[in-house]
């Protein structure tokens, strides 16, 4: 938290500022897709009312 | 990897007060539309999908132990399941509290580039963005679906789902942070093909689930989906502001 006076990463180059937030990103869509689109039966039974709450394909 | 921790920080507080807010909300509007649409499952017995097998009694005289394993027995072909009630509504939770994390992971990241969410208002309208790309678009071709309910393919499904979320996102990714005609035309382009595509549809529409029921859960859940978003994006805005001490201002990029 030293640097992050304007932006969140403002002394970080931008290269780095590009990789950092696109893996930050490939990280939540992995989670939403494990959690609401994965075919494993377990995790779909667990998940299933909210999967049909989000109207995430579902069955 | 300072960034990337913050983006993350905020990330998971934001979704954890959205994913709460949306768990409570589907409590009383979307799971019991769900429930009494497996009633009618049920009484169809085509379907074999049985969440409800799970003997109530079991509930109040087996501890949690037991209770899974019930349902388990009673679902042998279609894996484990959590029992009904408590259990299957505590994951129901979880799952809204770690998909807002992945949500809210993708919306920090996202809106970083274009400038970060400086306060709570710019939040809202981010969280407007998010609504029409996660839950609006997709939800022209595949409207939310009860039990029960005839449907194409699932991967076909969700390749076009992922398809049109992409292509939304791209589109008004356009439209809002590029000054330009032809790219503009390209934008509205990219939002309408998936859906002279169309999505991936059932050979036959025959459902036991009446229509009204149908309806009503699709506007539950847009509804609450829309409410989570808003919360969902008002959040990082606020926190993301604690964090950084001053707002930036997306006026610049915003056009």
């Amino acid at each position: 938290m030293t640097a992050a006076s304007v932006s969140l990463g403002a002394s970080v180059s931008s290269q780095s500022r590009f990789m950092q937030l696109a893996l930050a990103a490939l990280l939540g869509v992995f989670v939403m897709g494990f959690v609401g689109f994965s075919h494993i039966d377990a995790v779909h039974n667990a998940a299933h009312d909210y999967r049909h709450s989000m109207a995430f394909p579902c069955h | 990897m300072n960034l990337f921790r913050n983006v993350v920080f905020i990330a998971a507080i934001a979704g954890l007060v959205a994913g709460v807010v949306l768990a409570c909300m589907q409590a009383y509007a979307t799971v019991p539309l769900i429930l009494k649409a497996e009633v009618y499952e049920q009484a169809g017995g085509g379907h074999s999908h049985d969440h409800a097998a799970a003997p109530a009694a079991t509930g109040t005289t087996a501890m949690s132990t037991a209770a899974p394993a019930e349902a388990a027995a009673s679902a042998e072909d279609e894996g484990w399941a959590p029992a009904d009630g408590f259990e299957r509504f505590a994951f129901s939770v979880l799952a809204n509290i770690v998909t807002g994390v992945g949500f809210a992971l993708i919306l920090v990241a996202v809106s970083e580039f274009a400038g970060g969410i400086g306060n709570w208002r710019q939040g809202v309208f981010w969280g407007l963005a998010g609504f029409a790309v996660f839950t609006l678009a997709p939800g022209l071709g595949l409207p939310p679906e009860l039990p029960a309910m005839p449907a194409a393919d699932l991967t076909q499904r969700q390749i076009w789902w992922w398809a049109t979320v992409a292509a939304t996102a791209a589109g008004l990714g356009l439209i809002a942070f590029r000054k330009s005609l032809p790219l503009a035309i390209l934008a509205v382009a990219l939002i309408v093909t998936p859906h002279i595509v169309g999505a991936p549809q059932p050979g036959s529409y025959e459902t036991a689930i009446p229509e009204g029921l149908h309806h009503q859960f699709v506007v539950a859940v847009t509804v609450t989906n829309l409410v989570f978003w808003v919360v969902l994006g008002a959040v990082v805005g606020v926190v993301r502001g604690r964090f950084t001490g001053t707002a930036t201002s997306l006026r610049d990029s915003f056009a």
